[in-house]
């Protein structure tokens, strides 16, 4: 009787072997690798919007309070995407004739919303989180937590992107440890939360200098950032100034209700 | 040699009866693989009748994907119905087939090895059934994989202090080491399978099966090794597993849920279960498939007398609920035991207790263990009898709890009745597929044993000893 098999049977046994016990740490690997990439995250990734709208024009370069147009941020769960009127406040004015605002004026026109150039509804969300996430922006900017620590440098963003990849394991990494998150302005102690937040923007605008802990919250991603034994003591007495219940902050009907 | 011969409690001549050699074990296990053509009508006809049920499982699968779990009968206060009740039913079924391998292999039980390989797959296919419910029950089953333990987006931990997720670890270990253990007995037999048939290509497909075995004294050596390393991991399984399923209740504080006596009392009604599904496979495929040299009548006394002594021990497990509850003067525990024996589902309790009680009483008597008609009627009645245990415990103990205002009744609909159905129909269905395409006893065992029963034969007629075959359990 032939043999069954050639002698690189062998071969091939020991190597299905191997690979049987590499497949499930590569796939794994490979799942949790990719589940946390910009391709998965869309973080760092410029979204097509109907009009090339510039935060870095706006915020940065006019020094256009953040409230002007995301009006609602401090008294309710959403920050707001401005109506076609508040473009309009400026650029009724000014570029009125500016063909990359011409789906502003059609709007104001048709009293339709803002629109891609084939008719497709308009203002693309950069930022979203589940239906079944409660996310509130007012309770935010009452404990000072600054704009740029969950939305990235949005006074460099030509076209905005996602500063962050806004996963659970994400969020929880601040409601775990908020005194590493937390922050105050030495030379205005006294300024409430919400205070702070925009006093940072202020000093931005008049040119003030910047310690590395601001440069780092507004330029870099705070997240990537780890703040020092000093900063961390600063961060636990401003937990109990502006009265964070670290316990609550983790429990799941926090942001599950 | 002494020793072991107190140990094997049975005569290897009344475990293999007729007149046997090698060649006419292989003939007569292998060819039911080999020889296709002996698969006649009936099994065309159990195969197809049990395949309508799997699409009936796969129709109750597929609406309950796209509708959610509110096709189901579970609804407050009932919150756990069928699904979990059947989950336990098919796990505890599993428990023979590991307890057959494993402990008994430890303990020399020789009588196991005639019914080991088909127990085994019993067990696979019940664990399979019953996997499927926790995982349809979840609701949303595309993320069970959350279950696991594994550096997720949520920067969270199943929680493990909840003996759920101990049920998941519990579960998915049997299975692997279940499947594991069955394939690496299976083996040696593939190997026979590799040189018995004819076809080029069916010769390659046993061949990688056989992984390279050539039965060599170094593969048997290995082999020996291997196996009783995976009994050993077995062993603890057979406890553990139900254990813990019966920690899902005994850990809650639902009256009738929270009884310490749970773990051994679900251990027991796990092996029994399983032996009442051995012997009702058992029985029926004997027969068919010319197997009554094979599995002989003592097999089948030694199932009854294990289904006879886990069965005592899980009505004591009856009887102690009953006195517990007098005994803690709790006024919730003695509410559920006058719910129980008197409330709307007191036919479900009284029938549990006749099933599980009464009807295994007849196997005191030696003739009736011996007995195929009766054999087989009990295993019906205990099967049943465990099904109803589970709904007295899961329901029952839900439908009235503390709080009067919030009673209510638990009624199944057609989509559960799906399930049960299609999961019997998919046990079945994998059973036969099994019997026809792989070897579903084990034969280089049964030539161990030959071995024994000519050795044992040629001591008393002063002859010498048989040839050295195989392995065998190498005790001399």
């Amino acid at each position: 009787m032939p043999q069954l098999f050639k002698p690189s049977a062998n071969t091939l046994a020991k190597l299905s072997v191997i690979l049987a016990g590499l497949l499930p740490v590569v796939v794994l690997y490979a799942g949790v690798t990719v589940s946390r990439s910009p391709y998965n995250t869309k973080v760092d990734i410029p979204i097509d919007q109907p009009i090339p709208f510039s935060h870095q024009h706006h915020a940065y370069e006019l020094g256009i309070d953040c409230r002007y147009c995301h009006t609602t941020v401090e008294k309710t769960a959403i920050a707001g995407v401005p109506p076609t009127e508040t473009c309009m406040s400026c650029h009724s004015q000014i570029w009125t004739n500016s063909p990359l605002l011409e789906p502003v004026r059609k709007s104001y026109e048709t009293g339709l919303p803002i629109a891609f150039a084939d008719g497709s509804p308009g203002w693309t969300k950069v930022n979203a989180v589940p239906d079944f996430v409660y996310f509130d922006h007012s309770i935010h900017i009452d404990r000072g937590i600054n704009c740029n620590v969950c939305h990235g440098p949005v006074n460099k963003m030509q076209i905005t992107w996602k500063g962050n990849d806004f996963q659970m394991r994400w969020c929880l990494e601040c409601h775990r440890e908020p005194e590493k998150y937390l922050y105050t302005d030495a030379a205005n102690p006294n300024l409430s939360g919400r205070e702070q937040v925009f006093n940072l923007y202020m000093k931005l605008q008049e040119g003030a200098k910047l310690t590395q802990r601001e440069y780092n919250m507004l330029y870099k991603n705070e997240f990537r950032y780890s703040p020092n034994t000093k900063e961390i003591e600063e961060g636990k007495a401003l937990v109990k100034k502006y009265g964070v219940t670290k316990e609550s902050n983790v429990d799941c009907y926090t942001c599950h209700h | 040699m002494a020793v072991q011969e107190k140990l094997n409690i049975s005569d290897p001549a009344e475990l293999l009866t007729g007149e046997q050699s090698y060649s006419s074990l292989d003939h007569e296990i292998g060819d039911i693989v080999l020889d296709q053509k002996r698969h006649q009508m009936r099994w065309w006809l159990i195969v197809g009748a049990a395949f309508l049920l799997v699409n009936v499982m796969l129709m109750s699968i597929g609406y309950l994907l796209y509708m959610g779990i509110g096709i189901w009968g579970n609804n407050q206060p009932v919150g756990w119905g069928f699904d979990i009740i059947n989950f336990v039913w098919w796990i505890g079924i599993g428990h023979a087939g590991t307890l057959i391998s494993a402990i008994l292999l430890l303990m020399r039980q020789q009588w196991r090895n005639s019914i080991n390989r088909f127990a085994e797959a019993m067990t696979l296919f019940a664990v399979m059934c019953a996997g499927l419910y926790p995982l349809l029950h979840t609701g949303r089953p595309w993320v069970a994989y959350w279950l696991f333990p594994y550096p997720n987006i949520l920067g969270m931990w199943p929680q493990f202090r909840s003996p759920l997720i101990w049920d998941v670890f519990a579960v998915s270990t049997y299975i692997t080491v279940s499947a594991l253990f069955w394939f690496v007995g299976l083996i040696p037999d593939f190997a026979t399978l590799r040189d018995r048939s004819k076809p080029m290509w069916l010769k390659k497909l046993w061949g990688i099966l056989a992984m390279g075995w050539r039965g060599s004294v170094k593969h048997w050596h290995r082999y020996e090794a291997a196996y009783l390393i995976l009994a050993g991991l077995s062993t603890p399984l057979v406890l553990s597993v139900h254990s813990i399923v019966s920690l899902d209740f005994a850990v809650s504080i639902v009256p009738g849920w929270n009884v310490t006596i749970f773990p051994p009392y679900f251990v027991a009604g796990a092996v029994f279960a399983g032996f009442a599904m051995v012997l009702t496979l058992a029985i029926p495929i004997r027969k068919w498939y010319k197997l009554e040299n094979l599995i002989t009548p003592t097999h089948l006394d030694w199932c009854a007398k294990v289904m006879l002594a886990t069965g005592t021990i899980v009505f004591y497990g009856y009887v102690m609920e009953v006195f517990y509850a007098w005994y803690s003067g709790n006024p919730y525990e003695l509410f559920l035991k006058e719910n129980r024996m008197g409330g709307p589902y007191a036919w479900a309790f009284w029938s549990l207790w006749i099933c599980n009680g009464l009807m295994i009483l007849p196997l005191w008597i030696p003739k009736v263990r011996k007995n195929l008609v009766a054999l087989m009627i009990i295993s019906q009645f205990v099967s049943v009898g465990m099904w109803l245990e589970r709904f007295v415990i899961i329901p029952m103990s839900l439908h009235r709890d503390y709080l009067p205002s919030s009673w209510g009744m638990y009624y199944p609909t057609i989509w559960d009745f799906g399930m049960f159905f299609g999961t019997i129909g998919f046990f079945v269905f994998m059973m036969f597929l099994f019997i026809r395409f792989l070897p579903m006893i084990n034969i280089f065992e049964m030539k161990d044993l030959l071995l024994r029963k000519e050795h044992d034969g040629h001591k008393n007629g002063a002859a010498h000893a048989a040839p050295a075959m195989g392995g065998g359990k190498g005790g001399e």
